[in-house]
């Protein structure tokens, strides 16, 4: 378990994180989510030790930071930003270090090699210098220097930027499999993937928290609309001019003529459904409706409203 | 000491898996070499004085190119975010590091043995004890100017300056006793007392002196405590 107590970090006159609070639970995978520059990296490493708060505290499992740096960076494996490695080290000589600092050694360090090749796929790269490989086994084996101890709690800053595809759907599920029995805290800016992988969401904007929840909490908290596509053929203008007047909710952002078909899009308020009216107004207007699809919020969408919020207003 | 162990293999490592440790042994086998015999066999004297005297030069610009690399490498790899997230002591990192620039530095200085021996096999009345000695000043000369540099290195993410910083400070201990006429008489003692060369040359007499020792020891250790101190303050910054 991980506790954040009005966390704030200064860096000279700049605040990177203004006094934060939240909690994170064992067996939970979180999305920290943030614009670039929000203050993630920041948190994170005060969460790791590598910075201290300039306010506040981090109590993991009951130890705190300020006291317990060593004791708490023994039950975490972190996995920082751009993944640094010594690139001249073999994969194996590269491991072996990691676990000698950690203190798994000899038939204990087997042990946990077997498993962390298992997990991170490694066993094609093992006996290689670590700038041979791939970008995505270079990830792969960050990620496998973090589990080398088998923490309980994994740290992993920014775990799939730069990678492909396929590379970021096997680190997904790595993460999701790991998910089960650790606490795993993610951050990325990289929307699809926080929402494919975690099952918790903070979002952070300048240096503060702006939402924390599942990703139906944020969706049903969300205050913003709903767009609608709708196809139709037979549509006269004064007829989809006259859509708009019947049905109040409903606003028209766009209107375009495809393969003789209207296409229009349309938006309403999250819990104002006009769907119904509207398929009767397309009835009565002897409408073809073609296609009818609301796009519900997204986290993308309540991403940009919560991190736009103080530029728009500005 | 676990971690200083480990640390100190790594580096070890490093050094010998790149060309740095063999390009640093040689040079510094061929330059102590070429000055030694050049004037060994004209000399004809049975001691190895012109060694000592050399080696002190070298030291100046090989140490500094040895240890630039320990720390600065680290910050400008990203490497030093690992370290510094592991549980591991600043002080067991930073003692590794320079315990693995010593060894490089004393491999180097006991290639030069190979002068000791044949000073054995044409030299007679050798004063053996003046060789050991002298030998044991040069290992606490390195020693300093090691922990200087892993100071050095520790300030910047870029080695080139961590390079010339070292230069500049090992330049500044190893001249302070040539500049005593410039400075004033009341200040010539403490400036004399701080110079490497003054205890250098206390030692390569053959005179084995605590208060020797104890400079020694105690620029290392002032080195080293303020390579953790800098490393400290990453996590104020």
């Amino acid at each position: 378990m991980i506790r954040v107590d009005n966390l704030s970090k200064s860096y000279d006159e700049v605040k990177a994180v203004k006094s934060i609070n939240f909690e994170l639970n064992d067996g939970e995978i979180v999305g920290f989510l943030g614009a670039n520059g929000a203050g993630k990296s920041t948190t994170l490493k005060v969460m790791t030790g590598y910075l201290s708060p300039t306010r506040g505290n981090v109590h993991v499992n009951d130890l705190n930071i300020l006291d317990n740096t060593h004791a708490i960076q023994k039950q975490i494996g972190y996995l920082p930003e751009l993944n640094p490695l010594y690139g001249e080290m073999r994969v194996y000589d590269l491991l072996e270090f990691t676990g000698n600092i950690r203190n798994v050694t000899g038939k204990a360090f087997k042990t946990a090699l077997a498993r962390v090749i298992d997990q991170c796929g490694l066993k094609g790269v093992i006996h290689k210098s670590v700038s041979e490989c791939s970008k995505g086994y270079k990830q792969r084996i960050g990620l496998a220097c973090a589990m080398i101890h088998d923490p309980k709690i994994l740290i992993l800053d920014e775990p799939v930027t730069g990678l492909d595809p396929n590379q970021i759907v096997e680190i997904r599920n790595l993460i999701k499999d790991l998910g089960t029995e650790k606490l795993v805290l993610m951050s990325s800016h990289i929307l699809q993937e926080i929402q494919a992988t975690v099952n918790r969401i903070i979002i952070i904007h300048k240096g503060e928290i702006v939402a924390d929840g599942t990703n139906e909490e944020l969706m049903s908290g969300f205050r913003g609309n709903t767009k609608l596509t709708l196809e139709v053929k037979n549509a006269e203008d004064e007829s989809i001019k006259g859509l708009t007047e019947k049905i109040p909710s409903l606003s028209l952002l766009d209107a375009e003529v495809k393969n003789g078909s209207q296409l229009l899009q349309l938006e309403y308020p999250k819990d104002q459904d006009p769907r119904e009216a509207l398929f009767k107004y397309a009835v009565d207007s002897n409408w073809v409706v073609t296609e009818m699809s609301p796009h519900s919020a997204n986290l993308e969408s309540i991403f940009r409203t919560l991190t736009m919020e103080d530029s728009a207003i500005a | 000491m676990r971690n200083v162990k480990t640390i100190y293999f790594k580096e070890m490592k490093s050094y010998f898996n790149s060309p740095m440790a063999y390009i640093f042994l040689v040079i510094f086998t061929v330059i102590n070499g070429y000055f030694f015999t050049r004037t060994f066999f004209l000399f004809n004297q049975s001691d190895m004085r012109s060694l000592f005297n050399i080696v002190p030069l070298v030291y100046l610009f090989f140490i500094p190119a040895v240890t630039m690399s320990l720390i600065a490498r680290e910050k400008n790899l990203g490497t030093m975010e690992v370290m510094s997230t592991l549980p591991l002591k600043d002080l067991d990192f930073v003692a590794g590091k320079f315990l693995a620039a010593l060894s490089l530095v004393l491999t180097g200085l006991a290639i030069t043995l190979v002068h000791f021996f044949t000073l054995t096999q044409v030299g007679t009345n050798i004063d053996y004890g003046a060789v050991f000695t002298g030998y044991l000043g040069l290992a606490l000369a390195g020693a300093v100017y090691s922990a200087v540099g892993t100071f050095a290195s520790s300030v910047t993410d870029n080695q080139v300056v961590a390079f010339i910083i070292g230069i500049f400070i090992v330049l500044i201990f190893f001249l302070m006793d040539k500049m005593l006429m410039f400075v004033p008489v009341s200040l010539t003692g403490i400036i004399q007392y701080l110079s490497v060369d003054y205890h250098l040359s206390n030692i390569s007499r053959g005179v084995i002196d605590s208060r020797n020792l104890i400079y020694f020891g105690s620029v290392v250790g002032f080195f080293l405590f303020m390579t953790v101190r800098v490393l400290e303050t990453r996590k104020w910054s």
